[in-house]
């Protein structure tokens, strides 16, 4: 019974305390305000630019063309060879019958030019998707070298490119996310320093009728839990209804429909859920850390 | 019957201060105490080994059978539930009324709502504060707040009751009320109390045990001592 005692008063303490310490609890729900606010900014800015990062990266295919020799049976074949391959996601054929009516009924003049032709001029092609963005030019070059196989492009030097810039973009968003968890952290845990500070008398009172580390540290825990719950409501109403405000306003998209916006539900819960859960966790640590400074024994 | 023995006690700080050498002392259950001296000639260290806030650097403090100075830290707190301390500065929770601040010190420990308050209720009574169980600290004068820290030091009826300059603040009359509660507790509630105490006019008073700290070093054990038998040495 005795521990279920002492973690129930831990609680009700807690509560009590928070309310009691007003000035100093507000100056560190404030501060865990501010900075979770500009972490919670800074993870719906970060998913969004992984989304729209593996959206572009999606769209990134290789097209293969076929020898104007190549037979239907030429080109099944090729088509489960290409399936074969390690990595392609999906294989789409197109005849060059195909080609010049989507050609013509684009742009008249194509018409005409087909007209001075005896014979189809374009290719039979294949659209090759990939599952790995990083393995086009291993599999570009596997199709290449397949025989009735005229070409396989997938734009190298500028997919190439883009590749490494994704690649750059993505890291440095995590380095920017992972800063600024951490700079929340230090902030969050430096405030709670001070409010633990204007109460080490009350610690040390603990520690000479006797408590128990455990029973000292719990009842700070536990507030250091509230304060960064607290901390991050307004966070969280302003990534919910932010989010959703400015999801509609731009249309579900930003600058073109190539950067679309991830849609604001489940993805706004989760960013919550991970604000709280940030919140709630470096209060406690914060308030353990600092508690430990005074239980010298 | 032994309750406390320090056995050739030594403590040297980090900074290479010697604050006891050689200290060899007994003290039996149900003794008042006083330990006298000059400022920083030892005394607060002797007093803080009993219930562990500092460690011998060599010898032995025995409290109740326990050597103190070889209790790992995870113990230390059992240790300090046997033991009231009352400082000169009161230490009490300014937000907390009396009845609060006495109930503070059974409620860390986990003790049910039903045995703290008839706890906490005889305690105050035992300190002469009935009427002010309700009121904060900073309602109440230096005397009174000095009450409190006592209650709280006694509620959970400990064996071994340390004052560390308890009149300190206080003027000579508080002090003398003080001083009838504290040797109350020793006669009623048969608790061995160690008190550190500058006040001559008490010691000279009360004719207890006295015990004379010089530059660490004990050098008086006087069974009816009092600051005139310190003059004496």
């Amino acid at each position: 019974m005795k521990p279920f005692r002492i973690i129930g008063r831990s609680i009700r303490d807690a509560f009590k305390s928070v309310f009691r310490n007003f000035s100093l609890s507000m100056a560190s729900i404030l501060c865990a305000t501010i900075t979770l606010l500009v972490v919670a900014i800074s993870l719906l800015i970060a998913g969004n630019v992984e989304n729209a990062t593996n959206n572009l990266k999606d769209e990134l295919t290789i097209v293969v063309y076929l020898d104007k020799s190549a037979s239907t049976d030429d080109a099944d074949f090729i088509e489960n060879s290409i399936k074969g391959i390690k990595d392609v996601d999906k294989v789409t054929y197109k005849s060059k019958e195909e080609w010049k009516t989507e050609m013509s009924e684009y742009n008249a003049s194509f018409g005409t030019v087909f007209e001075n032709y005896e014979q189809n001029p374009l290719m039979d092609s294949f659209t090759v998707t990939v599952k790995d963005v990083n393995s086009l030019e291993r599999i570009a070059t596997e199709i290449e070298e397949m025989d009735k196989v005229a070409s396989a492009n997938y734009g190298e030097d500028t997919v190439n490119t883009i590749i490494s810039v994704f690649d750059v973009v993505e890291k440095v968003t995590i380095v920017v996310v992972i800063s600024l968890i951490f700079v929340t952290a230090f902030l969050i845990t430096n405030t709670i320093k001070l409010t633990i500070y204007s109460r080490r008398s009350e610690i040390e009172i603990m520690r000479l009728v006797g408590s128990s580390n455990i029973a000292i540290k719990l009842p700070f825990v536990f507030e250091g839990f509230i304060i960064g719950v607290l901390g991050s409501l307004i966070p969280v109403i302003v990534t919910i209804y932010g989010y959703i405000i400015a999801y509609e306003r731009l249309g579900g998209h930003i600058i073109s429909d190539l950067i679309k916006l991830i849609p604001p539900y489940n993805f706004v819960f989760l960013v919550s859920l991970v604000i709280v859960g940030l919140g709630a966790l470096i209060g406690m640590v914060g308030s353990l850390m600092a508690v430990r400074k005074y239980l010298k024994v | 019957m032994k309750f406390i023995e320090l056995k050739n006690v030594n403590k040297t700080y980090s900074t290479g201060v010697t604050a006891l050498a050689d200290l060899s002392v007994t003290i039996d259950k149900g003794e008042f105490v006083f330990v006298i001296g000059h400022t920083a000639s030892g005394k607060s260290t002797f007093i803080k080994m009993l219930y562990r806030e500092e460690k011998p650097t060599k010898g032995s403090v025995i409290v109740g059978g326990v050597n103190v100075a070889k209790l790992r830290n995870g113990r230390v707190y059992k240790l300090r539930r046997k033991i009231g301390v009352v400082f000169q500065d009161f230490k009490l929770l300014p937000k907390l009324t009396v009845y609060e601040n006495v109930a503070f010190a059974l409620e860390c420990l986990g003790v049910s709502a039903s045995e703290i308050k008839p706890k906490v209720l005889k305690a105050i009574e035992i300190v002469g504060l009935k009427e002010k169980t309700r009121s904060f600290p900073h309602q109440l004068s230096g005397g009174e707040q000095q009450r409190v820290c006592i209650a709280r030091a006694i509620v959970n009826e400990p064996k071994l009751l340390i004052c560390d300059e308890p009149t300190g603040n206080l003027d000579p009359d508080t002090s003398k009320e003080i001083m009838k509660v504290i040797e109350n507790i020793n006669k009623e509630l048969k608790t061995t109390v160690i008190m550190a105490t500058h006040d001559k006019e008490i010691v000279n008073r009360m004719k207890k045990r006295v015990l004379l700290i010089e530059h660490g070093v004990l050098t008086g054990d006087y069974l009816k001592g009092s600051y005139k038998s310190h003059e004496a040495v």
